[in-house]
């Protein structure tokens, strides 16, 4: 049996870091922002049929960028963890934050003990009820968990993008404004995004007991044309 | 609670019950009984109906639940909305049929958030046919558990209605349906009533009709009971989905028909 060399641990977790990161920014990028009447979710994906933006409950939704097939597993099983949680207990009982625990637990585990970290970043966005306020859980690659309550970035370039986007935020505004801004900041000065390049979901506070909610291209193209462009869309 | 990942070949894939069966074997529902259910008082439901009108399907369950010749329970709830197109109403052993419901509203969505596509109004009546089989041992010892299941069917663009069998077969009823120890009344009195083409208004007064009539002649259907101001859940499915009917509608209708039946005189 041949000794493996050694490498400090620093440099192993350094390197890992990179590959996600790199495998990450290769994907496109997601903006998450509340609204007066729940949470926009905007997505820069050309797919009409695999979604980086899905429902996982009653108020909660999923959104992940990066890996389509890793990111995709994650959703399934927050699914099947919420939808057992809610038969088991009641239907109150399933929140979002146990189960961004739950995600930013396992990404660290596999982070350190795996030979590949997952190429992922993930959302849980999570509507409040009873006077509780809107929830963006951010999940890194390596685990790490952030909870915003105004807006999230994720993907590549998060940078720039937050910035473009931070400067368009106001609170307490409304659907279209917040569309606007999104698709602007995730455009960018020398691109222009349409309805066909998007995959835009709510979670509305007027939709129900199912809160999530797609918009599809014609509702899009609609609310992007409304009142001429959006502060977010500076060309 | 884990986050249930699975590997490849043993994913559960988009069934709720399958993934139960891994990870809650114990909420599975998976008939382990062994003590017999004969003597045991048990909870029943009674009479529902189902028939289709125009713009889809109308729903209604009586309120009562009886144990042996004692009413249980006065306000008993036997209509569900399955999902956003269709909509289950059960007879038989309250508990576990409530349970069963519940198994299902869960694996319908489940199976849509999963796949990310709804099921066919067939597979849906499929999978609520494989339940009542899994409940078959629990069925054969007394309790049994017959559901009655309609929807709108959106690819066909018309009201459909399955009755079931202890042996989760599933049989599809080409107008209309009745279950339960009041349904040979309710389902007389729906054929004589139903035509096709028929309006909302018109089918709803029909169905409250059924569960008077079957009320009028099985003890364990329950009449509405104006003391209290309970009446029998009524609802329908169409293309804009599942909807209630408003207790006073249903009031109001169950008015108008115990005044018709007054002026008639007393001989039936």
């Amino acid at each position: 049996m041949t000794m493996p060399f050694y490498v400090a641990p620093e440099q192993v977790m350094k390197d890992r870091a990179e590959y996600a990161q790199k495998g990450i920014a290769r994907g496109r990028s997601l903006v998450a922002s509340v609204y007066d009447d729940g949470i926009l979710i905007v997505a820069e994906n050309p797919s009409r049929s695999l979604h980086k933006v899905s429902e996982i409950y009653d108020r909660i939704a999923f959104a992940g960028v990066g890996k389509y097939n890793e990111f995709d597993q994650l959703r399934v099983a927050g699914v099947r963890h919420a939808d057992t949680k809610g038969y088991a207990y009641s239907r109150q009982d399933v929140d979002a934050r146990s189960l961004a625990n739950l995600y930013a637990q396992f990404l660290g585990q596999v982070f350190t003990h795996e030979m590949k970290p997952l190429e992922v970043e993930i959302l849980v966005a999570e509507l409040g009820a009873d006077g509780r306020p809107d929830q963006l859980y951010h999940i890194a690659y390596e685990g790490t968990i952030t909870d915003e309550d105004r807006f999230a970035v994720l993907g590549g370039e998060t940078d720039v993008i937050s910035e473009r986007f931070a400067t368009a935020y106001q609170d307490g505004w409304g659907l279209d404004a917040a569309l606007k801004a999104a698709v602007g900041a995730l455009a960018g000065p020398d691109r222009t995004l349409g309805p066909e390049d998007l995959e835009v979901a709510v979670l509305s506070r007027t939709n129900g007991r199912r809160a999530f909610r797609r918009l599809g291209h014609e509702e899009l193209a609609t609310r992007l044309a409304a009142g001429g462009r959006g502060r977010g869309a500076r060309s | 609670m884990a986050l249930p990942l699975f590997p490849p070949g043993e994913d559960p894939g988009p069934s709720f019950v399958a993934l139960l069966r891994r990870t809650e074997p114990s909420l599975s529902g998976v008939a382990t009984v062994e003590a017999g259910a004969a003597g045991v008082p048990v909870r029943h439901g009674t009479t529902v109906v189902a028939l289709r009108f125009e713009d889809g399907i109308v729903m209604a369950g009586d309120r009562r639940a009886t144990e042996g010749n004692v009413i249980a329970h006065r306000a008993m709830e036997k209509v569900f909305a399955a999902d956003r197109h269709s909509a289950v109403a059960i007879a038989g052993a309250a508990g576990p049929a409530i349970e069963m419901v519940k198994l299902f509203q869960t694996q319908l969505e489940h199976y849509e958030k999963v796949e990310g596509v709804v099921l066919s109004l067939e597979g849906k009546a499929n999978q609520l046919g494989q339940m009542v089989r899994e409940h078959l041992p629990m069925a054969m010892q007394g309790l049994v558990v017959v559901p009655l299941y309609a929807g709108y069917d959106v690819a066909a663009e018309q009201g459909r209605i399955f009755t079931y069998d202890v042996t989760g077969g599933h049989y599809e009823e080409a107008d209309h349906a009745a279950t339960g120890s009041g349904g040979r009344d309710a389902r007389t009195a729906i054929k004589l009533g139903w035509r096709p083409g028929l309006g909302r208004d018109e089918s709803i007064d029909l169905a409250v009709t059924a569960l008077y009539e079957a009320a009028d002649e099985d003890s364990a259907t329950g009449g509405p009971d104006l003391v209290r101001g309970i009446y029998p859940l009524v609802a329908t499915v169409t293309a804009e989905g599942f909807a209630k009917v408003e207790e006073d509608e249903v009031a109001r209708r169950f008015g108008a028909i115990v005044e018709r039946r007054r002026e008639r005189g007393r001989s039936s």
